[in-house]
Formats: C-alpha cells, sequence, structure tokens
C-alpha cells in the first residue's frame, strides 16, 4: 500500500533582487495513513514554506514551486487543475495555522466561517449546516457552542480560536491535517490541550497528521516520526524515539542539547554561530561552518541522503561519528 | 440602554456645541467681509441717499454693535429662527428647507455611486493585479481625478443629452406635468443621473486606487491563506472574505469627505440647474444676503455632522470588532 502522502524532490525557489533562495531544495518524505510525522527546523529552515507549498497555498509573487511532485493518494497536487485542487483544499486535506487570531476572518463569525467549508464542499446549508457546525464546535470542546458560534474570533480566547480552526479544518473529515506551528501561538497551559485534542482527533477519524513545529517536546509527544530541515533541505529522518535518542546529523544532536532541560541552572547548550544567509549558502553541507565534526570533505561537497539505519535515513559524511 | 443606542444619544448631545461654534465661526467670518445688504439694495436701484441707506441699516438691525447683532442671531437660533432674507423677501429657514431635500438627494446618490462603483473597481483591480484590465483601470482612475468637475458635467451633457438625446440635460424633473408618485421617481431619478456622476465619478476614481491598495494589502493577511485552505475559489475570497476588510479605510474616507462633496455640489448644481442649496448659497453669497448664508451654512453643518453619524454607524456594521461607545 502506498503512502497518504508521498512529496518527492520538493523545491521552492524566491526569486529576489539579489538571486534566487532556494528556501526548500529536494525535499523527500512521506506520510502513512494515520501516522504523525513532524517537520522540525529553525525559523528560516523552510518548514513553513513546505508546509504551505504541499497545498499550493504560497502567496502569489512570493514563492514558485522549482520542482518536485506531492502525491496524495497518488495524485500529483502540484499537476492539479486550479479547480480540482479547490476541491482537495479543506476536504481531504485540512489545515492549520500558527496564530488562529490572524487566520480567522474578523468580520464573519465563527459559526460561518465553519458552515463556509461545510457549505462549499458537501452542498450542507441552512439547519443542516448549523446543526453540524454545533456538532463540530462540541467535538473540539469549545463550550457553549450555540452561543460560541454567533461571536467573533476577536470574542473568543487564543485557545478558543485555534479549537475553531480545527473544526474547520476536520469538517470534511480529512485523510490529513496539516498543522504549522499550532501551538506556538498559545499558552503553555493550552498549547497541551490543543496538543492532545489533535492526538485525539487523529485517532477517532483516522486521519494522518503533519505537523510543523520547533518545539522538540512536542515532537516527542506526538508524532512518530521526524523529519528534520536545515536551511531547506532535509538533514535527517525517522523514527522519533530514534531521532531524539540517537540523533547521527550533528545537527539534530545540537537542536536536542539546545532543548534539554538543565537541572543545575547552567548555560544552555547552544549551536555556535548562526544560519547561513540564504544569498550565501556555502558550496558544501549548509551546516558545516557551525559543526564541531566538519572536515573538509564537508565544506568541499553537499553530503547526500543516505540510509543509517533501519527507517533512519541523514545527510552527513560522518552520521558514523556523531 | 444598548451600547449603540447610548453612543447614538450621546453623539445627538454633542452635536449641540458643534453647530453653536460653527455658527459663532461663520457669523465671524461673514462679517469681516466688506459690504452688506444696505449697500447692495441701493447700488440695484441705481445709487441713493445716505439717509436711506442708514434707514435701512437700522430697520435691518445693522447699525448695532456686532457682539449684539450675534445674541439676537444666537437668541433666534434657539427657537429654529434662522432670520428673514431681506433680499428674497421670505424666512431663511423656509428657504433653506425647501432647497435641502434636493441637495441631499443628489449628494446621498453621488456618493452611493462612488463608493459602490470604487468598490467594484477596485476589487476588479486587486484581483487582476498587475494585468491589462488593472493597467486600463489606473489610467482611467487618473484621468478622471485629473479632470475639471465643470467640463466633465458639460462634457456629460453634450454626449448624453445633446448628442444621444436619452437625458435630460437640466433641472430636477419635467415641469408642469401631471404625473403618478411612480412615474414622478423615475422623472427625477432620471434627471439625477448626471449631476450624481459628475459630482460622483472623481470620488469613483479615489475609491477606486484606494480600494484597490485596501484588497491588495488584506490579500496578504493570514485568513485570506487560511480561505484558500478551504478550498475556496478567489472571487468567493476576494468578495466575501476579503472586500469587507478592505471597504473600512474606504469609508472613513468617504465620511470625512461628505464636506467636501457639499462643496462640490455648488458647482455641479450650477452646471445642470439642479435646484439645491448649493445655487442658493452662490446666489445668497453674491447678493450680501448674510442671514440666508448663515442659514445656508448652518444647516449644511448640521447635514454633515448627521451623516457623519451615520458614516460611523456604518462603520461598526461592517466591523464588529469596532463597538460603538
Amino acid at each position: 500500500m502506498t503512502a497518504l502522502l508521498q512529496v518527492e524532490g520538493l523545491s521552492v525557489h524566491f526569486d529576489t533582487v539579489r538571486g534566487v533562495v532556494r528556501a526548500v531544495e529536494d525535499l523527500s518524505f512521506a506520510v502513512e495513513r494515520g501516522q504523525t510525522v513532524a517537520l522540525v527546523g529553525e525559523s528560516g529552515s523552510g518548514k513553513s514554506t513546505a508546509a504551505l507549498s504541499l497545498l499550493r497555498l504560497l502567496p502569489p509573487g512570493a514563492g514558485r514551486i522549482a520542482g518536485g511532485r506531492v502525491l496524495l493518494d497518488g495524485r500529483d497536487l502540484l499537476a492539479l487543475p486550479a479547480r480540482d485542487l479547490r476541491q482537495v483544499r479543506g476536504a481531504a486535506v485540512g489545515m492549520i495555522f500558527q496564530d488562529p487570531m490572524m487566520a480567522l476572518n474578523p468580520v464573519h463569525t465563527v459559526g460561518r466561517q465553519i458552515a463556509e467549508t461545510l457549505h462549499h464542499h458537501l452542498g450542507q446549508r441552512g439547519a443542516a449546516a448549523e446543526a453540524r457546525v454545533v456538532e463540530l464546535l462540541r467535538r473540539v470542546q469549545v463550550p457553549a457552542p450555540e452561543q460560541r458560534m454567533r461571536q467573533y474570533p476577536h470574542n473568543l480566547s487564543g485557545g478558543m480560536r485555534q479549537r475553531v480552526m480545527m473544526a474547520m479544518a476536520l469538517a470534511c473529515r480529512p485523510s490529513l491535517l496539516i498543522a504549522d506551528e499550532p501551538t506556538t501561538a498559545l499558552d503553555v497551559t493550552v498549547q497541551a490541550q490543543v496538543l492532545s485534542l489533535i492526538d485525539e482527533l487523529k485517532a477517532e477519524l483516522g486521519m494522518a497528521v503533519l505537523l510543523i513545529t520547533h518545539d522538540l517536546g512536542v515532537v516527542w509527544e506526538t508524532a512518530q516520526r521526524v523529519v528534520v530541515l536545515y536551511a531547506g533541505r532535509k538533514v535527517e529522518e525517522g523514527p522519533v524515539t530514534e531521532i531524539l535518542t540517537r540523533p547521527r546529523h550533528p545537527y539534530t544532536a545540537g537542536l536536542l542539547r539546545a532543548a534539554e532541560w538543565r537541572e543545575d541552572g547552567g548555560r544552555l547548550a547552544e549551536i555556535p554561530g548562526s544560519v547561513p544567509s540564504p544569498h550565501a549558502m556555502p558550496p558544501g553541507c549548509a551546516f558545516a561552518p557551525r559543526c564541531p565534526l566538519a572536515d573538509d570533505r564537508c565544506r568541499a561537497a553537499i553530503p547526500p541522503i543516505r540510509p543509517i539505519g533501519p527507517a533512519h535515513t541523514a545527510a552527513c559524511f560522518r552520521a558514523e561519528a556523531a | 440602554m444598548p451600547p449603540t443606542l447610548a453612543f447614538l444619544a450621546r453623539r445627538l448631545l454633542q452635536l449641540g456645541p458643534v453647530v453653536l461654534a460653527i455658527a459663532a465661526l461663520n457669523f465671524a467670518l461673514l462679517h469681516m467681509a466688506p459690504g452688506d445688504v444696505a449697500d447692495i439694495i441701493a447700488a440695484s436701484s441705481g445709487g441713493a441717499p445716505v439717509e436711506f441707506v442708514e434707514e435701512l441699516r437700522r430697520n435691518f438691525g445693522l447699525d448695532r454693535p456686532l457682539w449684539e447683532q450675534f445674541l439676537v442671531f444666537l437668541g433666534r437660533l434657539l427657537v429654529l429662527d434662522l432670520g428673514w432674507s431681506h433680499i428674497q423677501q421670505a424666512p431663511v429657514l423656509e428657504l433653506v428647507m425647501e432647497r435641502v431635500p434636493a441637495t441631499l438627494l443628489l449628494m446621498l446618490a453621488a456618493i452611493l455611486v462612488a463608493v459602490a462603483a470604487g468598490m467594484l473597481l477596485g476589487i476588479l483591480a486587486a484581483m487582476r493585479h498587475r494585468s491589462w484590465i488593472d493597467a486600463v483601470l489606473s489610467i482611467l482612475a487618473l484621468v478622471v481625478y485629473a479632470t475639471p468637475q465643470f467640463w466633465l458635467g458639460l462634457m456629460l451633457i453634450v454626449l448624453f443629452s445633446v448628442t444621444l438625446g436619452i437625458l435630460p440635460s437640466g433641472g430636477m424633473m419635467t415641469i408642469a406635468t401631471d404625473l403618478s408618485w411612480s412615474a414622478r421617481a423615475l422623472d427625477i431619478a432620471r434627471h439625477l443621473v448626471l449631476p450624481s456622476l459628475t459630482l460622483g465619478l472623481f470620488y469613483v476614481a479615489l475609491y477606486t486606487r484606494l480600494m484597490r491598495a485596501s484588497m491588495l494589502e488584506v490579500f496578504t493577511l493570514d485568513f485570506i491563506t487560511t480561505a484558500r485552505a478551504k478550498g475556496l475559489s478567489e472571487t468567493r475570497i476576494s468578495f466575501v472574505h476579503a472586500a469587507r476588510n478592505a471597504l473600512l479605510p474606504v469609508v472613513t474616507l468617504a465620511g470625512v469627505q461628505i464636506g467636501h462633496i457639499l462643496g462640490g455640489s455648488i458647482l455641479v448644481e450650477t452646471v445642470f440647474g439642479w435646484p439645491g442649496l448649493g445655487r442658493l448659497v452662490f446666489d445668497a453669497l453674491l447678493q450680501r444676503d448674510l442671514p440666508l448664508l448663515l442659514g445656508v451654512l448652518l444647516v449644511s453643518s448640521v447635514v454633515v455632522v448627521l451623516v457623519n453619524l451615520l458614516v460611523d454607524l456604518v462603520y461598526g456594521l461592517l466591523d464588529p470588532r469596532i463597538v460603538q461607545r
């Protein structure tokens, strides 16, 4: 059986006055049915750009998809006519975003915004749609849904807004939910509630989740597989237990050390240096300038992705040394 | 009391001091100009002895100190008496109220044309951003923006009344015909087309540009991406999700420009012989008919304040985040 989502060689380029910026380069990964895959990386690693590109949601004029295929159930979304793609968006694939305040239209009631999806994809309207909206809001644990649906986004708290976003994304029972940093803008206590709700609904609907995040704690709790991005390229991929306990790429190892809780209150182990400017990428491995293990080979050529264990791949010449 | 009603009541109460201030300002400004009605009347009869002019001034109360004249003016204002026009030989209030409906009709039609057409064309230009439609609309807007209103009015008359003969060239209604009210309404509507177009086109150009810029800005917001992720079409996204958000700056500007539009109506009413306040104020100015002039200015300021209040209410309808307090 093929994977639900198969991304092959996805490249996204931004044409700027200073030249072409390769925001995502040759990215491949798969999401199996019912599985949660985490796309991990720092800000600027290209993870959100990659997520938006899957449904061709990059704002016009911003970035262009330079190559690759995005197969959903074997259908290439990148080659689909716009009309057919609109049938996929919001129906087979739901999406939620980082800041639910910005992601909801301030001048429409939340009920209307959820009902719009129902109407567009399922042709539901009137009382039937309203009943379904109430049901959806109740399912995402919004209290007093009959009243809430008549309110505007600014009347709700951040957590409630993200639940509304989820009700909207799940309205048509998608087989895949793309969650782009769904908890980053929320309070810590609310974060946990939203994450467990995603997990619950995932099990209930049998959907897969592509979780874009920089929070390794979130990854550990929710994901089965992890894809690590650095400067637009995949540097490591594997099962969550493997990646988070035995990382083979020095960048992943650095991320883990930086995330470690220091009981002694000492300094955080940060990765020295910073992500290279997209306009001045090193010729070899993008991480080489910050890597403690880098040698001449790393600085000369980009290391290819290669298997280094069961279902575990890394793009590092020195993976065995890490 | 619901917040909107309380807001309305408070704003109406504020109307008093505002009107008073405007009245004082107008009074002071108009009395700074040289010449008075006695001079004009004397001059119109080909000259008169000094005693006669003095007699006229005494009769009109113009010989008394300015502050006393002002207090008399204010005192009358309190009982809604705007004074007597010595030129027209009629009460000012009557003269003004006779003309208000025509001007109000013209003004509202022009605003409606401007906002509706500006909105639609702006949405279209933004949806077809950087296409030939966008370019044509931009150039058209620039041309209309730069065209003098009186010239535009005359050209519209030449085209639609003289050449094509499909619309009347002036006036507000066909005279001395016995019409049912529906036929009368249609008749007035036909007369309204050219003046309201002339008055409104300048603002159509302005609002098209503003709406386009506003739409392009809204297009970059996150909730537009959400709408796309829901699978909605670009047309639906533009009209349902972006337009209402993008309309706010247009409504704000329209509110600010009410006074401006009222001023523009003087010109348009003159070109089209539209029986509104504009013509009245023009004649009053030439004849130094100060009571009439003061009356027109006062009523216009009340109209502007009231329409602004209306705009604030519309604002609240468009954006639920705005609660009128």
